[in-house]
């Protein structure tokens, strides 16, 4: 069962999760070493592999408020994290549906560190305090991308669909 | 029943005879911006073509800008070739409205195209910046995209499933006390919005003081309508809108304005008033956390910065020369001027702004984004104190993370560069030279 690693607050904005001065990094198999570049703790353990893939960072309201940076999610999903958060910011948001990093909204939240949450497809169970938590779901048409397997993909098949050619 | 501008716009860009707040719609995009992170978006685009047997053509070229803004001249090796590529790109897509480091024609996204006409009323703006938002100043429903999302709009020209956001309507009545504006009144609104009481929707800005404010102050107030977590910001098009797109950006063909239906649903209403508003200022670490100037005045400052794409234009600029001229930056103060673009630069100078400024110890450097998200130049040392014009705080957002950012107007922002403190501006350095 996925531990959470992580607790962090409201409004955690992308300068915090990718701070700026990394940017012309562009390649999304790179950004991982930046993810939280300014928290050195947590940046040294991500990088270090002491995080197994499909660990869980909690966030508070707001998360990923601030600039449209794309490598504010590729960094994350590098990592293979999931994001489970009371809410989240609609660009960041919008982003984790392209690419595909795992994020779930369940407004109030509270976990600590280590502490073992269960993902049920409509809740969030914290199984070390047996709080439960409801999932808001994603609009119908946002899932849609993730089943497709992401953007790139959905938009192909779109391309392909108006414009002739392969389907890829 | 009614509709708001955002579902005007959204309904004719997606041939609907109308749209309702909730409605997810693919609307038709009628200017799609880049930055440098334009690279990142090549790289998506052709990732979509790639098995497809197609060729990794946009759209429609003449609908795409690529403006270099962040990091002028470039800071490194890595942005250098960035930049290079995409040079090429935009030759061989034959993309025109491309904006290079140039000491004529560039400057800061936000600014430049608004400045050249290619923003218009009743238009569908994307941009790969969250400040896009800017641009509903000219009543254009104007958002930020991700690359990957900017790559697909490349490639369909739509942007796929964006929901009809529900309007908060503000209504500003009342006349700015002098030394007061709109980066005050914006503040103020943010402040009592908090960072994410406009996430997912539109605010739609109305009443005299907005009718009477140039395109500039709509600029400053739609740029930060983001960081109260809006999709996007609208003043209604309006007179001034056809003077600036006339005057400012040559526009010639005549302009509809979008207006919204007087029956149309807002889903909060905001009055605000002010004739009695104090300057404001957005403390360390969130744009939320506004508090009037007096709160924190006598902070000390060890780094003014006045410019980006939310108040680097000329009347940002003449409202710090006016309070400039003939005095000094106090000696442990440094002070960082950047116009929003080379158009404000070169008036600037004809002014002789930029003579007042550098005479009183500020730096003044090329149009550009300069140390606003703190990859390029004007770093902030460990424990140091900004005081900006810009738009953001968050903690490491100049570049150190031990560094505090507090947020404000030209106005304020240039009186505490006289003292090096945070100053009032109507008790610190009057405007003129004694
Ligand atoms: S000036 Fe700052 S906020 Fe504006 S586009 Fe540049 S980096 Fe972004």
């Amino acid at each position: 069962m996925p531990r959470v690693v992580t607790v962090l607050g409201d409004d955690i904005s992308t300068d915090v999760i990718y701070p700026g001065r990394y940017m012309a990094t562009v390649l999304p198999s790179e950004t991982p070493q930046f993810a939280f570049a300014d928290h050195a703790e947590l940046n040294a353990k991500l990088k270090g592999k002491q995080i197994p893939p499909g660990s869980v960072l909690v966030g508070g309201q707001n998360f990923g408020c601030g600039s449209s940076r794309e490598q504010a999610t590729s960094t994350l999903k590098g990592h293979e994290l999931v994001i489970v958060a009371s809410s989240f910011a609609r660009i960041f948001l919008q982003n984790s549906i392209n690419l595909g990093l795992r994020i779930v909204t369940a407004p109030g939240i509270e976990a600590a560190v280590g502490d073992e949450l269960e993902l049920e497809a409509d809740a969030v169970v914290n199984r070390t305090s047996g709080k439960r938590y409801p999932i808001v779901p994603l609009p119908a048409a946002r899932q849609a991308i993730i089943d497709a397997g992401g953007l790139i993909a959905f938009t192909k098949r779109r391309l392909v669909a108006e414009r002739g050619g392969a389907a890829g | 029943m009614g509709m708001t501008v955002a579902e005007k716009i959204l309904a004719r860009a997606s041939g609907r005879p109308a749209t309702r707040a909730g409605d997810v719609v693919e609307p038709a995009v009628d200017l799609a911006m880049s930055h440098e992170n334009a690279a990142l978006v090549m790289n998506q685009f052709r990732a979509i073509f790639e098995g497809t047997g197609l060729e990794a053509k946009p759209w429609d070229p003449t609908k795409i800008a690529v403006i270099f803004d962040h990091r002028v001249p470039a800071e490194s090796p890595k942005t250098a070739t960035n930049q290079k590529r995409i040079r090429e790109f935009v030759v061989l897509q034959g993309i025109e409205r491309f904006h290079d480091v140039r000491g004529d024609t560039g400057g800061i996204c936000h600014q430049v195209l608004p400045e050249y006409g290619y923003v218009r009323p009743g238009q569908v703006v994307v941009g790969t910046d969250s400040h896009t938002t800017s641009h509903g100043a000219l009543g254009a429903f104007a958002f930020g995209i991700g690359a990957t999302e900017m790559a697909s709009v490349w490639a369909l020209g739509y942007a796929l499933n964006i929901e009809v956001p529900a309007t908060i309507q503000v209504v500003v009545e009342g006349d700015f006390p002098s030394h007061v504006g709109p980066k005050d009144l914006i503040l103020h609104l943010i402040g009592r919005l908090t960072a994410q009481g406009a996430n997912f929707r539109c605010i739609e800005f109305h009443g005299g003081t907005i009718r009477r404010m140039s395109t500039s102050g709509r600029l400053t107030l739609c740029n930060m309508t983001v960081e109260a977590g809006a999709t996007a910001g609208i003043v209604p098009a309006d007179d001034e809108t056809l003077r600036y797109l006339r005057e400012e950006a040559g526009v010639e063909e005549p302009t509809a304005l979008v207006t919204p239906d007087a029956d149309a649903t807002y889903v909060e209403t905001i009055h605000i008033d002010v004739g009695k508003l104090e300057p404001q200022i957005a403390c360390p670490h969130t744009v939320d956390n506004v508090k009037p100037v007096g709160a924190v005045a006598g902070q000390r400052v060890d780094q003014i910065v006045i410019g980006s794409c939310t108040n680097g234009r000329l009347d940002d600029l003449a409202v710090a020369a006016d309070i400039l001229r003939g005095k000094k930056v106090a000696p442990r103060t440094r002070m960082l001027v950047f116009p929003a673009s080379a158009r404000i630069y070169a008036q600037a100078l004809d002014k002789g702004y930029v003579a007042d400024l550098v005479r009183a110890g500020a730096v003044v450097m090329n149009a550009g984004c300069g140390p606003c998200l703190g990859v390029h130049e004007g770093a902030l040392g460990d424990g140091e104190v900004a005081l900006s014009t810009t738009n953001r705080n968050f903690k490491g957002r100049m570049g150190n993370p031990t560094a505090d950012v507090y947020l404000c107007s030209p106005a304020v922002a240039a009186a505490s560069a006289v003292t090096g403190v945070i100053t009032d501006p109507r008790i610190g350095p009057r405007t003129g030279g004694n």
